[in-house]
């Protein structure tokens, strides 16, 4: 049995529907991930499971029993908030001590454990210090120190990390995940960034406009998007619009309008004279001056230079074919010190695997 | 350097001056005046005389002869008569009744006010305020009216009284009067620094909270109530000492049984014409409350730990 199921979930505010009919399974010692544009239901399925908001239909059921209407405080669900939520009057140890007050625990056990958790989050020696005296990074431990205390079934966490710069950012990542990994408790995170969620998560739930678009493992959910919006919405992807001209076994032929054929795994249930968008990332494109142009097995066309991205590590060149659409390839740039291998206007070639793209019938 | 400076002079300096004028040098007079003796007629007796002959003024006082001029009588005065300090213990006993009142009444008020959406809230302020636009005297007098004899107040009040089985009451000119009406009076007092402490409040601390486990009661006593006492402490000072010496309410609705301390001290300066009487008596209430302040902040501080 799962440890959180969570059937046909529907909750609307007024018109709007935030969560459309969403079902989910979710087993234990899993890091899982809601992911979308702000806007698309993930808070409020968040809260739902937290308590704050019940829904209007459907069944939340935590270890089997249906929670959906039972309060927050009854619930041994926590919450790492956004705001990180510590109590401004109490002090660090106090804060953490909290839910196992709640709890009624034995005062000398709630000592020996909250000394425990704050060595655990690496704050031993600011137990005493009131969270105004700590850093971003520092509160971001407390609050999550605070939602460990009493073991919960299920943590919680709110884009937790949204408020930290991007070098903590990423120092907090992966002590999540070595958290994560020691204390063995069912992870639900919340984010909007796909970077944060392909680095953490075990299964990624992508959410748009109240429904999941896609739920997998983050490999997947990169590398085969299901449909248009998790192509655009996870990293950088390129979307071609054209139209099956040939089906075979093993690939079939897309006609991408103004530009030419180019060979391609074969899509779903694909039948000739259907549309589509063939995904492409940047990253999987060749760029050069010249390129053989009858590799067995490669797509080729030719271009110019449109713009150029430089990123440090890579540079992003946008690439304009004949047709006038624009392509973006990414190509990382060299150690020896060349940083930018094509400029502005130069005409140049372009080729992928057959199998480097994907093509998402409509 | 000087010119620098100048702007911060310039502003500073009026508000200073104004403070040393009309608080500091009185305070200071009163301190000297509580060691005196009362003139003839009232007021106090002087200290020179202006001889006629030269239109100077002669200083009286000399070393011989000070002890004709300066005396701890008056202070030995308060000991002597055990109703002066009951007149004070009731004085802190109204002003503490009403202020614990008035903290009850504006608590949910005041939290109503500040988790109510911008435009209600508005009004809600506005509406807590409008006493203040009537004169203070005729909204003491309309509380006259209420609690007299022949209000419906009263009628009405006295009617489920009769059916309880109990004797009609007369509400004027009691201690119940006064603290009614003190009640009333400061209540904006309360209700506007727990507005402005309870509007600042984080709502996520509540969530987190309940979401750690707490009840509606824990929510509030280990969250709210800690986070508002900044409030609190202001609303509280700012009903106790001006309900400590307050004068008019117990003059008007306390009758004989409802007199406090700033009556006393009105009818020195007024009726008796001891003005160093009224001087220590003065002095010793804000020593009391001083005290008082301290305690509580020292008792706040200890607690915070």
């Amino acid at each position: 049995m799962a440890l959180l199921e969570i059937k046909n979930i529907v909750k609307q505010f007024g018109d709007f529907t935030a969560v459309d009919n969403v079902s989910l399974s979710i087993e234990t010692g899993e890091f899982f991930t809601l992911l979308g544009p702000s806007g698309c239901g993930k808070t409020t399925l968040l809260r739902m499971l937290a308590g704050f908001e019940q829904p209007d239909s459907g069944e939340i059921l935590l270890d089997g029993k249906n929670v959906a209407n039972v309060p927050p405080e009854k619930r041994p669900v926590h919450t790492v908030f956004q705001s990180y939520a510590l109590f401004p009057h109490m002090t660090v140890a106090d804060n953490i001590a909290f839910p196992l007050k709640m709890a009624k625990k034995d005062p000398a056990d709630i000592q020996k454990q909250v000394s425990k958790l704050l060595e655990d989050v690496r704050l031993a020696q600011f137990g005493n210090r009131f969270p105004h005296e700590l850093s971003g990074g520092q509160r971001q431990r407390v609050a999550i120190a605070r939602a460990l205390a009493n073991r919960p079934r299920l943590l919680l966490l709110d884009e937790p990390l949204s408020a930290l710069d991007a070098k903590l950012r990423e120092q907090m990542q992966i002590e999540l995940i070595n958290l994560q990994k020691e204390v063995g408790i069912t992870f639900i995170y919340v984010t909007h960034d796909q970077g944060e969620a392909l680095a953490l998560s075990h299964r990624i739930a992508v959410m748009n406009k109240g429904t999941v678009e896609q739920l997998d493992i983050p490999e997947k959910i990169y590398g085969f998007p299901k449909n248009r919006f998790v192509a655009d919405f996870i990293g950088q992807c390129n979307l071609l619009d054209g139209t099956i001209v040939e089906v075979g076994s093993d690939r079939m032929k897309v006609e991408i309008a103004g530009v030419g054929i180019a060979e391609t795994l074969p899509a779903e249930g694909a039948k000739v004279g259907a549309k589509g968008t063939l995904a492409l990332r940047p990253e999987k494109i060749k760029i050069s001056s010249s390129l053989p142009a009858d590799v067995a097995d490669e797509v080729h066309f030719r271009g110019t230079v449109h713009d150029c991205l430089y990123l440090g590590d890579v540079t992003i060149y946008i690439v304009e074919l004949e047709n006038g659409l624009l392509l973006e390839a990414m190509l990382p740039n060299s150690a020896s010190g060349q940083a930018k291998f094509f400029n502005d206007n130069d005409a140049v070639e372009i080729a992928w695997r057959f199998d480097a793209g994907h093509f998402l019938t409509e | 350097m000087f010119k620098r400076n100048l702007g911060k002079w310039l502003i500073t300096w009026p508000p200073t001056l104004y403070l040393l004028i009309f608080f500091a040098i009185p305070a200071l007079i009163m301190v000297v005046a509580s060691f005196r003796f009362p003139g003839d007629y009232g007021g106090l007796l002087p200290l020179y005389h202006i001889d006629e002959a030269t239109g100077r003024a002669v200083i009286e006082v000399t070393r011989e002869n000070w002890r004709d001029y300066f005396t701890l009588e008056n202070y030995a005065r308060l000991t002597e008569d055990s109703v002066y300090l009951q007149l004070f213990i009731k004085s802190f006993y109204y002003a503490g009744l009403t202020t614990l009142i008035c903290l009850i009444m504006a608590y949910p008020l005041a939290w109503l006010i500040a988790r109510s959406n911008q435009k209600v809230r508005d009004l809600l302020v506005l509406l807590v305020i409008l006493p203040f636009w009537s004169n203070f005297l005729v909204r003491v007098y309309a509380w006259m009216i209420i609690l007299g004899p022949n209000s419906a107040f009263t009628k009405i009040t006295n009617m489920l009284l009769g059916l309880l089985g109990i004797a009609p009451q007369s509400f004027m000119f009691s201690p119940f009067a006064v603290v009614v009406c003190l009640v009333y009076v400061h209540l904006p007092f309360m209700v506007l620094p727990l507005y402005a402490n309870l509007e600042k409040h984080d709502m996520s601390l509540l969530d987190a909270a309940q979401d750690l486990g707490a009840n509606a009661w824990q929510r509030f006593w280990k969250v709210t109530w800690p986070l508002s006492l900044p409030g609190v402490y202001a609303g509280a000072a700012l009903v106790f000492i001006p309900a400590l010496g307050i004068f008019a309410v117990p003059d008007l609705l306390g009758g004989t049984d409802g007199i406090m301390i700033g009556n006393l001290i009105k009818q020195q300066f007024l009726e008796s014409r001891d003005w160093p009487f009224g001087s220590v008596l003065s002095i010793v209430l804000t020593l009391f409350a001083l005290g008082l302040a301290g305690l509580a902040a020292l008792i706040g501080r200890a607690s915070s730990r």
